[in-house]
């Protein structure tokens, strides 16, 4: 095959510009040289260009295979999901260009707290994704919150008179030990968190717990209660539910 | 958090995990879907509810109206399927998972003309869930969907790894509850759990050891308002609570037990068999195709 035969002029510019590499000379190997492009060209596929993070193409192919990997594992994941408050006023009041500063050094913000293994991703707009792979309940909270704080103390230097702070609300969700879970049922769980962070005031971080199968007295004496009175010991549970309710 | 370079690999992967059957339903997310049996999980939150006897009585009742049945004995030993059907077969799936009989080998028919899979007392050492174990689970019940129409995963009671894996491969969940307070409180944390960590949409429920009738409709209804005011799935939908039916206290049931007989078979006009068989019919009219 002759390389010249192929149209590869855009590609090369592509790999050579976007990814800052060089390329191996085209005419010594020309199977090197073209494998060379290739991984660039995939490479470049699922980057995103603006932050440098993986973007959401391959946030998808790692949410898949770590739900699989629980699935015969055991050990639970992560998923995070970091949204940027109040974006749109960034851009509004300081035009996009600066929005695209402070996306990057979210972006930053973000990849510095995670470990070498957890998957840091641009998953929209203002939007960011984590994947935690082996991140036991518990620990969810605490990475989270560190997302937190870090972006909420990055300083985006705009200009030299002008230095912006954003904060994130950040939603989490487990995938379940030994359970095949799909990655939409994954994400959504982790995004209804995210709302949660948003509704309850910004700036926070919401992961879900894990299944509690703990029956408050509340629950109780209410699935109780008709059993109770149908064989006449209702005086006592029904005082119980009164004094339960009074407390709230 | 400290920055494990990768996970450790599982020693020794078990070979079954690329096996076909097992790969299958890596694509095919949960539960397992299959052109063959519907896959029902019958569990409880409490011990001692009844659930065996619910699942080899209602085995039964369905084989006669000519569907072909599995009883799987997903306590890992610890179900008393071979109590209750005084079978003490050879062979189990102990003996398929360490690799010393085939799969064929240890399904047993029974007097109740369905057959069932025991876990054999060895698998009671299998108290947590292996990677190994789950993987010879799910490939087993892979290969035995297709030549069934419905199969009955007897699980444990309450909510081990165990049990919510093996209800996890269920398309169905039937709750077995007595109207103890203890029980209904059990079953109540059962489905809570179900709920919020498997997304299910419903869950049925049958109420065994009634007093009266129409205490069973009375109590899921009751479960439902609780679950209704208390509990958020996974999805945001509210979760459905099907009432299956009701199986009357009856004196039946404990000499059908003492004998090691199905109490379908040996008393059939008695009133717990005459409400599993109704819980038959509510089964097949709701979850089966008719039988051919």
């Amino acid at each position: 095959m002759d390389l010249g035969d192929l149209r590869l002029g855009t590609a090369h510019a592509l790999v050579s510009e976007s990814l800052g590499e060089r390329l191996p000379a085209p005419e010594a190997q020309p199977a090197v040289y073209l494998q060379a492009l290739i991984d660039g060209l995939c490479e470049l596929s699922l980057k995103d260009p603006l932050t440098g993070l993986h973007n959401r193409r391959y946030l998808n192919a790692v949410l898949e295979s770590e739900i699989d990997r629980v699935a015969r594992t055991g050990e639970a994941a992560l998923l995070l999901i970091i949204d940027i408050d109040y974006f749109k006023n960034v851009n509004d009041t300081h035009g996009h260009p600066v929005g695209d500063q402070v996306l990057q050094a979210v972006g930053q913000a973000i990849r510095a707290c995670m470990r070498p293994m957890d998957t840091v991703a641009r998953y929209g707009g203002e939007e960011f994704a984590v994947i935690l792979p082996a991140c036991q309940f518990g620990f969810g909270k605490r990475v989270a919150e560190r997302v937190r704080r870090a972006i909420k103390a990055a300083q985006v230097a705009v200009s030299p008179a002008l230095t912006l702070n954003v904060t994130a609300s950040i939603g989490g969700a487990y995938t379940i030990e030994w359970i095949r879970s799909t990655t939409a049922l994954w994400t959504d769980r982790a995004d209804a968190q995210l709302y949660k962070a948003k509704q309850s005031g910004r700036n926070r971080a919401c992961i879900e717990e894990p299944p509690d199968s703990t029956v408050t007295a509340d629950e109780k004496n209410m699935l109780l209660a008709p059993l109770y009175k149908a064989s006449g010991w209702d005086d006592l549970s029904s005082n119980e539910t009164l004094n339960h309710g009074s407390a709230h | 958090m400290a920055a494990p370079t990768e996970s450790p690999s599982m020693p020794g992967a078990p070979p079954v995990a690329s096996a076909p059957a097992a790969a299958s339903s890596a694509q095919d997310g949960r539960p397992i879907q299959s052109t063959g049996a519907r896959i029902v999980a019958v569990t409880s939150g409490k011990g001692g509810v009844g659930k065996t006897f619910v699942s080899a009585n209602l085995a039964a009742a369905l084989a006669r109206r000519g569907h072909r049945v599995l009883v799987l004995d997903a306590d890992l030993g610890l179900a008393n399927l071979d109590v209750v059907l005084n079978l003490y077969p050879k062979l189990t799936l102990h003996d398929v998972i360490t690799g010393k009989a085939q799969l064929d080998e240890v399904v047993v028919p029974t007097p109740g003309g369905f057959s069932v899979v025991l876990a054999g007392s060895g698998m009671v050492e299998y108290s947590r869930l292996t990677p190994e174990v789950r993987n010879e689970l799910l490939r087993v019940i892979e290969q035995l969907t297709p030549h069934y129409d419905v199969m009955l995963l007897d699980t444990g009671a309450g909510i081990s790894d165990v049990v919510l894996f093996s209800v996890s491969l269920a398309s169905e969940v039937l709750v077995v509850a007595t109207p103890e307070p203890t029980s209904l409180t059990d079953a109540y944390a059962a489905i809570k759990v179900l709920a919020a960590q498997q997304d299910r949409q419903h869950i049925r429920l049958v109420v065994n050891q009634t007093a009266r009738p129409g205490d069973g409709r009375a109590i899921t209804s009751q479960l439902q308002q609780v679950l209704n005011r208390f509990v958020a799935t996974g999805s945001g939908q509210p979760l459905r609570l099907i009432h299956m039916g009701d199986i009357p206290a009856d004196p039946s049931v404990r000499d059908a037990v003492m004998r090691r007989q199905l109490l379908v078979q040996h008393m059939p006009g008695s009133p717990a068999a005459l409400a599993v068989s109704q819980l038959a019919g509510k089964f097949e009219s709701t979850l089966l195709p008719p039988a051919s």
